[in-house]
């Protein structure tokens, strides 16, 4: 063996070693400072993890984009609604009087509030777009209650990490992390250009995340849980949509 | 090392060449260990952003001007194509089938991939001065005369010589150049601008584009353009002999193939 190439042999090892003791390093941390997605796994794991890592170091705080008024999309495009469920239906006809909205989880007081009771916090509004996965898009005011609002009156446990939303609709439910759930755009949102939030675009109550994709902003929202953890919602990948191959994080 | 071991290079010099019966004069590659393993990782990745990029387009088929778009706005254009989801109106009676959530995943996985490799590319290219030696055009190429030529010579179908396989006449230049510093980041800056975390931080990435479907129509526009340079790219490779340049591509040596004139 030259003195060359046992020379070359120390360095890539020690490079190797490097590299990879750097990877286990960088992996620790990422999951330290919640930069790993609940859906990390499987071969598209990567592509997620570097997406959701990348966006919460660049934009945890960064403010959606919002539009002047004349912007506003003339005709909004309400996309398909899975067939309303006779228990919709029922609270429909009540003009949805009966709603129910349930926070639970990590919180210090579990509480439930009629749509009625959202409207009398203080009622915010925005002019953003909403855009589809598809690539279709249009802007519309969305008018709701701050989701942190609601969270800061029941008192969420300091070591929550993710709030779960579900839908009326049944098998949807979505989930965000606290960095969007706490975000000042981020609304139970149940009123839409200047009057009550359509059914045909999830009212009474729709989650409304303007930095993230429509699929994200589910309809007919009736119950919030606060956790720590993804374990034990369904495969724990942290929605549904996940569960059939689309991202949990959807910035992108 | 130039101390301790300096008379065993030499014995080693001796010998090899001894057995080869050819002076040794250890030739640079004509490609460089990085071009070539970043070559194929951008190879693999943009086909995987081709295809997925075609499967998120068939769900909606339609593009648009400006800030929004959707099925109730007029299109500036629509693909003649039945899509992947049913409320698109298309015209056909048929809805292909759904692919979008793998194709997302991979198509943002590649997309991570090939700008690393890109970003690794770029800083190589421009601490060794690998832009300036093979890319940048030499005076002497920038003569519209040869330029020209090199343009009609291979829709003659005339083979490349044998001198051409060692450096990049000045249209290749010109073009390698444009695909690295004009396409590429066109295509990256418009992919971005169409994330809603990335747009929120950088507003200005698309209000300079026009518009979030300003930007989606020029992301596809831009990706139609790099697809037309792969195919020119791909024809003037079987032009010099397919399987002797893809060899040099992957070993970095210049085949022994006799080019035919």
């Amino acid at each position: 063996m030259t003195n060359l190439s046992r020379r070359k042999l120390i360095v890539s090892g020690l490079a190797a070693t490097a590299g990879a003791s750097g990877l286990a390093v960088a992996a620790r941390l990422a999951q330290k400072y919640g930069l790993v997605p609940p859906d990390h796994g499987g071969i598209y794991g990567l592509g997620e993890t570097l997406t959701y890592a990348s966006q919460r170091l660049l934009t945890r705080h960064s403010l959606a984009r919002e539009f002047s008024r004349s912007q506003i999309s003339p005709r909004p495009f309400p996309n398909e609604l899975a067939p309303l469920t006779p228990e919709f239906k029922r609270l429909q006809a009540g003009r949805f009087a009966d709603w129910r909205l349930s926070i639970d989880g990590m919180v210090h007081q579990p509480a439930s509030f009629s749509i009625a009771d959202l409207k009398s916090y203080p009622s915010r509004s925005h002019i953003t777009e909403i855009a589809c996965e598809e690539g279709w898009s249009y802007i519309a005011e969305w008018i709701g209650v701050p989701l942190s609002h609601m969270l800061n009156l029941v008192g969420i446990h300091p070591q929550a990490k993710y709030v779960v939303y579900t839908s009326m609709e049944p098998d949807t439910w979505d989930s965000i992390d606290m960095a969007d759930a706490l975000h000042p755009q981020t609304f139970l949102c149940y009123g839409m250009n200047g009057s009550e939030l359509p059914v045909a675009h999830g009212g009474p109550l729709r989650m409304r995340l303007p930095r993230q994709i429509g699929y994200k902003n589910i309809k007919f929202i009736t119950h919030l849980t606060v956790t720590d953890s993804m374990k034990g919602f369904g495969k724990g990948l942290g929605s549904v949509a996940a569960e059939y191959g689309y991202a949990w994080y959807t910035g992108i | 090392m130039a101390t301790s071991g300096s008379t065993q290079p030499a014995a080693e010099t001796f010998v090899s060449s001894r057995i080869s019966n050819t002076p040794v004069t250890k030739l640079a590659p004509r490609h460089s260990a990085l071009v070539r393993v970043t070559h194929w990782i951008t190879a693999l990745c943009f086909l995987a952003l081709l295809v997925t990029g075609a499967e998120i387009v068939i769900s909606h088929p339609r593009f648009y001007w400006g800030e929004t778009g959707t099925d109730l706005t007029t299109p500036l254009f629509r693909l003649p194509i039945p899509a992947s989801r049913k409320l698109v109106p298309t015209g056909y009676n048929y809805v292909l089938p759904d692919q979008n959530g793998w194709s997302r995943a991979l198509h943002f996985e590649a997309a991570w991939i090939v700008v690393l490799a890109g970003l690794l590319y770029v800083i190589y290219g421009l601490l060794t001065k690998h832009f300036r030696k093979d890319l940048v055009p030499r005076k002497s190429d920038l003569s519209w005369r040869l330029l020209l030529t090199s343009f009609t010579k291979p829709l003659r179908l005339q083979r490349p010589s044998a001198a051409e396989a060692s450096s990049y006449n000045g249209l290749q230049r010109l073009t390698y150049l444009f695909v690295i510093l004009v396409l590429f980041p066109l295509v990256i800056w418009s992919g971005l601008a169409m994330s809603l975390g990335f747009a929120s931080a950088f507003p200005w990435s698309v209000t300079l584009l026009g518009g979030r479907q300003s930007a989606r129509t020029i992301h596809f526009f831009v990706s139609l353009a790099l697809v037309l340079f792969l195919f020119v790219h791909i024809f003037m490779v079987c032009l010099a002999g397919f399987w002797s340049r893809t060899a040099t591509m992957i070993t970095g040596r210049i085949g022994t193939r006799k080019e035919r004139t």
